[in-house]
């Protein structure tokens, strides 16, 4: 490669990295903002404040924001822990067991990832209701499990394919049982792509909006981006522009963080599960 | 034209139990098979399936849920009320034009970041993919948040960023009018799922054999050429599978439209209408027909792609 072919590369890595960061810049600098100061028109703020950090933590909104955030990493968390559990068992039966069925198995895990989330919200919002599940934990944890399970099994079961089996089959050489073999030597193999599997699960879990607006009514179990939804309806506190964006800013924060730490590993996650099988 | 791709080979099968030796063994295998994956198979039936089946029936009731006492059943009635609407085919023409304005726009510019992300250097490379992961993990509320706010008149700063366009001054009221809202609608849009089309374009580009490459660059094939006879053609199985799964997804646009515009201006989509029929009206059947509706749509289109450019998915993820 010439040295001016590579100039034009890193010109363009630096343009995707601009296209990549520049919405985010902007509403960081947007929630640094003064009330007085949303409007002045420009990018950068005339000069940094942390009020509405304060509003959104101790400040007239954090009575809807901070049980948000607490509701959404119970709920999420737990939907990613469950749709996980189930999904490594499923993913092993899939890579490793020769059954009639995996294809249903995997066909029906497609089907339910391509399934509209307004569809099943409607039936769920009269349901939940009847049954008491409306505006708890459970009832965006169950509804939840139908976002994270289907990615899971595919993309655990695509890491699964590459696991070296003989060595499941060298432990039962030397006398151990199927369930064994799986417990001490596949599952420190498994491991990495399980934890993978995870992440994702719980982006997906953390993104949702359609069952978090839907499902629930009150601070026992809105999580936060069905609360920063009503942000812009309630009017507890004038402007809420500068409170909107500094509540994003903290969403967002986890997920940066899982990205900077696991980068290589979400990219493995996302296109093994997708292209390569 | 012609293209150039390798003969397939014989995939490798995972190492399964001997056939016929032991029936014990193997009966036993076909039990723990299920034992395992039906957990997970059940979880997922029962929470697709039967909410879809429960909306087949609310849909063929009048049922509000403010005014249960009159829950009467009426037949195909709501679709004939829905189909006979012009909302509904206005929200469908919505759902149509932001699919195909932001599945054919985030292809292209997929394909482009794929490109440099591939040539990237060692030592950028890793910088470039986390920064592209960045939209991927946002939350697509605070995605449609940030572009609102950058394009509101009250809290924006295109507007005095772009004066200099003709058109565009201090008041341009962006969601004021129907092709302005789409457009930043799909502008959110776009950034936010482009980093996920162009991961598996780029995924497909490093499963392009480079003696293919090679053997086209000796042949003296222009860059062009190299690129439409010989690396799309060898990874067109990946671009079917993002395409797929990107139109789907964006058929189903839902969180954008209710934080920018909340469908006002004619941006209502398909998923925002069901939405707002069950939620916002507690019209139980009509939403229920809706969201029904909204269902047989995305089947429909996954039909149509599935057969009509004859993508096996199964193939395509290695399962054949």
């Amino acid at each position: 490669m010439s040295q001016r072919e590579k100039t034009w590369w890193i010109v363009g890595g630096i343009l995707i990295v601009l296209y990549a960061l520049f919405p985010i810049a902007w509403i960081v600098s947007l929630s640094f903002k003064a009330s007085a100061d949303i409007a002045n028109q420009s990018f950068l703020p005339t000069s940094v404040t942390w009020e509405n950090y304060a509003t959104i933590l101790t400040g007239s909104a954090s009575g809807l924001f901070l049980p948000a955030l607490r509701n959404s990493f119970g709920i999420c968390l737990i939907a990613t822990f469950i749709s996980c559990v189930l999904s490594m068992f499923a993913a092993y039966a899939i890579a490793r067991l020769d059954f009639p069925g995996k294809r249903l198995i995997l066909s029906t895990a497609l089907g339910v990832a391509i399934f509209p989330v307004i569809s099943i919200v409607t039936p769920l919002f009269n349901l939940w209701r009847q049954v008491g599940l409306y505006d708890t934990w459970p009832g965006l944890i169950i509804p939840y499990l139908s976002l994270t399970l289907p990615i899971s099994i595919w993309t655990m079961s695509a890491f699964f394919r590459e696991i070296p089996w003989e060595m499941e089959q060298a432990a039962q050489v030397d006398g151990a049982t199927t369930w064994q073999a799986f417990r001490k030597v596949i599952v420190p193999l498994a491991a990495p792509g399980v934890f993978t599997t995870a992440i994702i699960a719980f982006f997906i879990a953390w993104n949702d909006f359609a069952y978090g607006i839907s499902l629930t009514s009150t601070e026992a179990s809105r999580p936060v981006p069905a609360a920063l939804g009503l942000f812009s309806g309630a009017s507890q506190f004038e402007d809420p522009t500068g409170a909107i964006a500094a509540a994003a800013v903290v969403v967002t924060i986890p997920v940066v963080v899982l990205v900077l730490l696991f980068q290589r590993r979400i990219v493995a996650g996302l296109t093994n599960g997708a292209v390569k099988g | 034209m012609s293209t150039t791709t390798l003969p397939p080979t014989e995939k490798t099968q995972p190492v399964a139990a001997p056939r016929g030796t032991i029936s014990d063994r193997s009966r036993a295998e076909r039990k723990l098979g299920w034992l395992l994956a039906g957990p997970a198979f059940v979880v997922m039936l029962l929470v697709t399936a039967y909410p879809i089946l429960q909306a087949l029936w609310y849909s063929l009731f009048n049922y509000r849920l403010t005014d249960p006492e009159n829950r009467s059943f009426r037949g195909l009635g709501n679709y004939a009320v829905i189909l006979s609407d012009g909302l509904w085919w206005q929200a469908l023409l919505v759902t149509l034009f932001i699919t195909v304005v932001t599945v054919v726009v985030e292809l292209v510019l997929g394909f482009a970041l794929a490109l440099v992300m591939a040539k990237a250097l060692s030592s950028i490379r890793p910088v470039v993919r986390a920064a592209i992961l960045i939209p991927y993990a946002v939350i697509t509320v605070v995605s449609a948040f940030a572009w609102a706010f950058a394009f509101r008149i009250e809290t924006g700063f295109v507007n005095s960023w772009f004066a200099w366009l003709p058109g565009i001054t201090a008041d341009t009221d962006w969601f004021g009018g129907q092709w302005t809202s789409l457009l930043v609608i799909c502008l959110a849009e776009i950034w936010k799922t482009t980093p996920f089309i162009s991961l598996l374009i780029l995924a497909g580009l490093a499963q392009v054999p480079d003696v293919l490459q090679e053997a086209a660059k000796v042949d003296g094939a222009t860059w062009w050429q190299r690129m439409w006879r010989v690396t799309i053609p060898n990874m067109k199985a990946a671009i079917m599978v993002a395409l797929l799964f990107r139109t789907l997804d964006a058929f189903r646009i839902f969180d954008s439209i209710y934080i920018m515009t909340a469908g006002a201006n004619g941006t209502e989509s398909v998923s925002f209408l069901a939405y707002r029929q069950t939620i916002a009206r507690v019209e139980i059947g009509l939403g229920s027909a809706v969201s029904v509706l909204l269902f047989l749509s995305v089947v429909l289109i996954a039909f149509i792609f599935i057969k009509g450019f004859r993508i096996d998915l199964a193939q395509a993820r290695g399962e054949g």
